[in-house]
């Protein structure tokens, strides 16, 4: 690994625990969602740096792109799909009541 | 105590790969196998992609293996999703952007999704990840028009047909004399569109069969939205 790469990588290592981090404490559960799928598309790209394109693929097209799909999915069967973050005490009221009109 | 419970796994895990991690010395491989199927593999197989040459020739059994478990998973998820709701009045429409943008990359992700399932025998990828993103193509429409359908009968038979011959061409080098799954056919030249056999046809077939499963997974999770 040249110098640039292993830059890169640990760019890149930062980035992934930070966001791993971050779907861990965020409230808003689609913002958690998204944070994990950055979590997916940092470990593709290392995988490529490592030269494994082909783990690279399918780690960008699972994990990054399907999974965080079916996660959102589930957010949405659950009525727990929210843009706005909105007021933290009346999440679960919120949550609730739009639940309807989301699903 | 739940969170001390929690801590105390966590560093036994670490300490445990520590422990394994330490009894290796990277950067020296011991990379028999490996070296063995990359100086073997372009004359034996024929594919220029050497994990397909892998994937498919060498562990093909595995690969069935695979696609055996995502069917279970497959159904599983189906079966505890349970019966499909047909009232969408609730449901949302998909904003601007989605609609029109979901139109426009639509033939980009079928493109690219083939390509990627035709070429894995000559680049990277292969059945499965342009599966995913054939899956992903017909599952962007869905999200923007919530009254869509995939047609599930349709699905269920390209799924059937892919399955069964992946089977079959692992049968037919059986009935050739040969191991299961062996690749077979005319090998031809390293590195062009038609090569390597009968491992594209396998690719196809993968890719089908993940592409309609995956799509009518997600297709079922979004239709059975909230039970009221």
């Amino acid at each position: 690994m040249s110098e640039v790469e292993l830059w890169i990588a640990l760019i890149l290592g930062i980035m992934m625990l930070s966001s791993a981090v971050l779907a861990l404490v965020v409230k808003n559960h689609l913002a958690a969602v998204a944070a994990a799928s950055v979590v997916s598309l940092g470990l593709a790209l290392l995988f490529a740096l490592m030269r494994a394109p082909d783990v690279a693929m399918t780690e960008a097209a699972v994990g990054a792109g399907l999974s965080s799909l079916i996660l959102a999915l589930a957010l949405r069967r659950l009525g727990l799909w929210q843009i706005d973050s909105g007021s933290e005490n009346s999440n679960l009221l919120s949550a609730s009541s739009k639940g309807k009109d989301d699903a | 105590m739940r969170n001390l419970t929690g801590l105390l796994f966590a560093g036994g895990l670490g300490f445990m790969l520590l422990a394994i991690a330490s009894g290796i010395d990277f950067g020296t491989p011991p990379m028999r196998i490996g070296e063995a199927i990359q100086s073997a593999s372009p004359q034996e197989v024929g594919a220029a992609n050497i994990v397909t040459s892998v994937v498919l020739g060498y562990r093909g059994i595995d690969t069935l293996g695979e696609l055996a478990i995502l069917f279970a998973a497959a159904s599983a998820a189906g079966l505890v999703l349970g019966r499909r709701h047909t009232t969408t009045g609730t449901q949302r429409k998909g904003g601007f952007v989605l609609f029109h943008g979901g139109a426009l990359i639509f033939p980009f992700l079928l493109t690219i999704g083939f390509y990627i399932i035709f070429h894995g025998h000559l680049t990277p990828g292969g059945g499965f990840q342009g599966g995913v993103i054939l899956a992903a193509a017909f599952f962007l429409p869905l999200l923007a028009r919530p009254g869509a359908r995939l047609h599930h009968s349709i699905l269920s038979v390209i799924e059937a047909f892919a399955g069964a011959s992946f089977i079959l061409i692992g049968l037919a080098a059986l009935a050739e004399g040969q191991a299961f799954l062996q690749p077979m056919l005319n090998q031809d030249t390293l590195g062009s569109l038609i090569s390597a056999g009968t491992l594209p046809l396998l690719y196809i077939a993968v890719g089908l069969k993940v592409g309609a499963e995956l799509a009518s997974l997600l297709s079922n999770l979004a239709q059975t939205e909230s039970e009221q």
